[in-house]
């Protein structure tokens, strides 16, 4: 079933008879070409391009609890391709571009709203590093935009420019950059690849791995053996508990990061904003609630509830910022298990276990990965080889010394 | 969190720095011949678990010790703090 403006008129008149669930409800088949663990974002988004893009034949996505539940229904909702690193800006970009024709492509309204996303400038240094990074950008074929705190105060005139010590000097605006549904991510992918005859299971917990003679023959799961060529792994916080059942330590630390939702308020945010100085990003969501998150709590956990010492942190973050922000009521704030690699970037690589493949690390920046997240791991899984933008994400490169340190931290995944 | 200093009574986790797993205690002995594999193991590889995690804390804005404290992932429940020499001198990696 296509939807369209035409569709929906129609249903309107006739009672909203004509609807039908937007994927299947399969029992799990004995075996697959190719099963992927984890559907979330990462994990559908594969399995759409696996069987649009790359022929892919028999797939099945097996979810723990049900799709989109886990991170990417608990993320701030930013799209964005500001990276410096050669390593990251062009698969970034890729990703955004994706974004970019997404709800055309899998014909869902995913509400990508390109509402722009600055960072702001606070001193003179940041600023020399903003403008490298901004030329990092248009040379990967991105855009950016220097831009002047006249500029700024035209389009955010509350915020608190003259901070005796984050004063606001100026901003590397990405004008492409924006937000989006993320449940409308999941559900459209699930549509999009259920169509074209992937296996959805629902409530199918990976318990094992079968593994003989060094090659993965399928996965154990709470509705028993399901047998594959070929195992794909996009678990987000998980991965360090899944492949520690098929033997792998990871180059991976899991640790809570908590989000926060205010009030509904009138349209006051007209994009994304991020405050460099105290790590501290906003935005308004469609409701109207003011979504804003900060660092992560920093030390190893899966207990999918922060603390608050980070919550003060982040609050007054934002009240530097933003000093309306003290007016505004909390309405929730949660906190979700994120994947820390070792030095802040993602890993898509074939593992030593012959047809087991992963793509986890992707620290708290996974969303905006998505539609290249899956895009490439596709590609992987399909012809054994890294798609051209994903080659340095390898599991390698800690040991080889070719890390992808955006931010400059080392092997400090509390830091990324 | 509250970390049960073992000299200073309970403190507010706020105090301390988060360094990671505790089995960064056991550098590798850098003249031997695997050092390259051991020393890339010891530095980024992590067991990671849910549950029962035994990590470093430094309380910075405290004695400036290191502390070993055991606590849970799933339930921040601290069941254990342990002077980080101590542990260490147990391990014979310190005088």
């Amino acid at each position: 079933m296509r939807y369209s403006g035409f569709k929906v008129i129609k249903e309107a008149l006739t009672g909203h008879k004509g609807w039908t669930p937007a994927w299947r409800d399969p029992a799990p088949q004995a075996d697959y070409d190719i099963v992927i663990i984890g559907g979330g974002g990462h994990g559908l988004a594969t399995a759409y391009y696996l069987a649009k893009q790359f022929g892919g034949k028999r797939i099945a996505v097996l979810e723990k609890g049900w799709i989109g539940g886990g991170n990417v229904g608990r993320n701030t909702t930013i799209i964005r391709s500001n990276y410096l690193l050669d390593g990251n800006e062009p698969f970034y970009e890729f990703s955004l571009k994706l974004w970019e024709g997404l709800e055309q492509d899998f014909n869902f309204n995913a509400m990508i709203s390109q509402r722009g996303i600055l960072n702001l400038i606070h001193t003179d240094a940041q600023r020399d590093a903003f403008i490298r990074r901004g030329n990092a950008m248009m040379l990967n074929g991105a855009d950016a935009e220097l831009l002047s705190v006249a500029q700024i105060r035209a389009r955010y005139p509350f915020m608190n420019f003259d901070n005796a010590r984050f004063p606001i000097k100026g901003g590397l605006a990405q004008h492409r950059g924006g937000t989006v549904r993320h449940d409308a991510v999941a559900w459209g992918y699930a549509r999009g690849a259920d169509a074209r005859g992937v296996d959805i299971i629902q409530n199918c917990e990976v318990t094992g791995f079968r593994i003989e003679n060094g090659i993965c023959k399928g996965v154990e799961t709470s509705r028993g053996f399901i047998g594959a060529s070929k195992v794909g792994c996009a678990v987000a916080g998980s991965s360090g508990r899944l492949m520690a059942k098929a033997g792998m330590r990871l180059p991976i630390e899991s640790h809570v990061l908590q989000a926060f939702v205010s009030e509904g308020l009138k349209p006051v945010m007209p994009g994304v904003v991020t405050f460099g100085a105290g790590h501290f990003y906003c935005s308004q969501s469609d409701k109207g609630g003011l979504v804003f998150g900060g660092d992560i709590d920093g030390y190893n956990s899966y207990a999918q509830r922060g603390n608050l010492p980070v919550v003060e942190d982040v609050v007054e973050s934002g009240m530097a910022l933003f000093p309306m922000l003290g007016r505004v009521r909390l309405l929730r704030m949660w906190g979700g298990i994120m994947d820390m690699s070792m030095d802040g970037s993602p890993i898509i690589d074939r593992t030593h276990i012959g047809g087991l493949y992963f793509n986890g690390g992707w620290c708290y920046g996974g969303f905006k990965a998505t539609p290249a997240s899956g895009w490439c791991f596709a590609h992987l899984l399909a012809r054994d080889e890294p798609h051209p933008v994903a080659t340095a994400y390898r599991f390698d490169r800690f040991e080889k010394g070719r890390m992808i340190d955006e931010k400059g931290m080392g092997a400090q995944p509390n830091l990324h | 969190m509250i970390i049960n200093h073992p000299l200073l009574g309970p403190r507010d986790a706020q105090e301390f720095t988060y360094l990671g797993d505790a089995s960064l205690i056991d550098r590798p002995d850098w003249q031997a011949p695997d050092a390259a594999r051991t020393f890339y193991e010891y530095h980024y590889l992590r067991d990671n678990p849910a549950g029962e995690h035994r990590e470093l804390w430094f309380h910075e804005q405290g004695d400036r010790s290191w502390l070993v404290v055991t606590r849970n992932t799933l339930t921040h429940e601290i069941t254990k703090v342990e002077l980080a020499r101590e542990v260490a001198r147990t391990r014979g990696r310190s005088a």
